[in-house]
């Protein structure tokens, strides 16, 4: 199993949702960040001064799939997600040791709770 | 002076400025959590250029002389010759009463203009904005203009108020543009709760909008209190039923149809008995609800619906004087009294007034447009208005 994070922009967050929503990939946890790329945020230039946004809003994303499911994951989100501007995200995917439902205290062996 | 009439004057004309927060809280909680700032400040900013404005030439403008009908002259320029005393309620509690009206109705139009208008630019505009409508409209129903002298009511700001800055929302929003991303991913209200504060000033302070433009503590403002909670009821009574059949009674809708049924009422309140105020409210919501969808099918990025609710609104409630006006309340006859005249100036005064707000607001905001742009960058839109235009943010 893997975890594919997701960090993205607020407005993109429902299409992204419902795309994954679509394939079957409906569990997520999300939470609302805030951060910063290479970038470091946005300057604004205002009448002469400029104005730094350090860090801005995101929405993180957090899906547990299957190895084999990651491809799909991570090109849906890249697919919706995306503006092709400067701020659009990154998408990390990392190793999950264990995943273990609370309810039961079962060692789960899949992302979709087998 | 009669000390009841100049308590209630004066209690009403706190309660009105009550209202002003009141848009700025209703408005600031259906916009994204980046504008909240950019959003109260407009209202309260619409209370200090009127202040100014009120004061140096707008009173005067629109209450002292009459130049053709349109307008009044500058005889009372910075108060001068306003009094504190006399026979009734004094001058001055006259013109600061007014003054809350004209700055209620300068918040409400910020509705078209939600997080993404240059605050400099706004100033500009709302200065004109006063000056070229709100003030004309003053004077042709309330300072002796055309309009009054032709027989227009407009008890409490119907067309004064709401359907010049409703319709003036729409032009400005036209001039605008839709915001970044409008209809393409959801633009949701960040703070239900802060609306429903919001909308819950304005309805406390309405009783002294429409209240107190009885100008005395009499049967007429009774009357008027009475109906604006009744029509307010019904409104809030239909829009809920009507949402809940689409879906849940959302509350946003329940305190939305409250304000559509409260600008609806406002001209009619001292002229229309109790049953007409329930028919009245009853169509104000179905009617107003109606508008917000037909804008929103439109595409039309009016952000927060002062089109919708209090130009429709408005508009209806002007006309509804000439149908319901009830002899025995404020001595005028309508429609269904026997007199058909009074809905023909009434819907002369309400066809002028929307041509007229339409289309001075739109030159108003090409030419400020054309002086400064009216948009921030798309950057700045992005990141939200209250930092790079006020450097604040509303929550930590």
């Amino acid at each position: 199993m893997k975890m594919v994070v997701a960090i993205i922009r607020p407005e993109k967050f429902e299409a992204v949702e419902d795309a994954l929503a679509e394939k079957g990939y409906v569990g997520m946890t999300v939470t609302e960040v805030k951060g910063r790329g290479e970038q470091k945020g946005i300057q604004l230039q205002y009448r002469g001064s400029t104005i730094e946004v350090d860090l801005l809003h995101k929405i993180k994303l957090e899906i547990v799939v299957d190895d084999e499911d990651v491809d799909e994951v991570v090109e849906i989100i890249c697919r919706n997600a995306r503006t092709g501007r400067f701020g659009d995200g990154r998408i990390f995917v990392v190793p999950v040791e264990k995943s273990v439902r609370i309810r039961t205290g079962e060692v789960l062996r899949s992302a979709n709770g087998k | 002076m009669e000390a009841g009439d100049v308590a209630w004057i004066l209690a009403s004309t706190a309660l009105v400025m009550l209202m002003i927060p009141g848009v700025g809280f209703f408005y600031a909680g259906m916009v994204r959590k980046k504008n909240v700032i950019s959003m109260i400040t407009l209202s309260i900013v619409s209370a200090i250029i009127v202040g100014a404005l009120w004061t140096v030439y707008g009173y005067s403008l629109a209450f002292s002389g009459d130049v053709g009908g349109f307008v009044g002259d500058l005889s009372k320029a910075f108060l001068s010759g306003v009094s504190i005393g006399g026979d009734g309620i004094p001058e001055m509690l006259f013109m600061i009463y007014q003054m809350m009206f004209a700055a209620v109705t300068l918040a409400i139009i910020t509705s078209a203009i939600a997080e993404r208008m240059r605050f400099s630019a706004f100033l500009i505009f709302g200065v004109l904005w006063v000056t070229l409508v709100y003030i004309p409209f003053a004077h042709w129903l309330w300072g002796g203009g055309w309009l009054a002298k032709l027989g227009a009511l407009d008890f409490a700001g119907g067309i004064v108020v709401h359907v010049s800055s409703g319709f003036g929302a729409l032009a400005l929003a036209f001039v605008l543009g839709k915001r970044y991303g409008y209809g393409e991913h959801p633009i949701e209200p960040h703070n239900i709760p802060l609306t429903l504060i919001g909308g819950a000033m304005l309805w406390f302070g309405w009783f002294g909008f429409n209240g107190g433009s009885a100008l005395a503590a009499n049967e007429i403002a009774v009357n008027a209190i009475t109906v604006t909670f009744v029509a307010s009821s019904f409104a809030g009574l239909t829009w809920m039923a009507i949402s809940w059949l689409k879906g849940k009674p959302g509350s946003l809708g329940v305190i939305t149809g409250v304000i559509a049924g409260l600008a609806t009422i406002t001209p009619a309140a001292g002229f229309v008995d109790v049953r007409a105020a329930i028919v009245i409210g009853i169509i104000a919501g179905a009617l107003c609800f109606t508008a917000l969808e037909f804008r929103i099918r439109k595409g039309i990025d009016e952000s927060l619906d002062a089109w919708a609710v209090h130009g429709v609104g408005g508009a209806f409630g002007s006309l509804a004087i000439g149908l319901f006006a009830n002899p025995s309340i404020g001595g005028y006859a309508g429609l269904l009294y026997g007199n058909p005249s009074l809905l023909t100036i009434q819907l002369i005064a309400v066809a002028v007034t929307i041509a007229y707000s339409f289309a001075v607001t739109f030159a108003i905001a090409k030419v400020v447009d054309a002086v400064t742009p009216l948009r921030v960058s798309l950057e700045e839109e992005y990141v939200g208005l209250d930092i790079p235009q006020h450097g604040e943010v509303g929550y930590a």
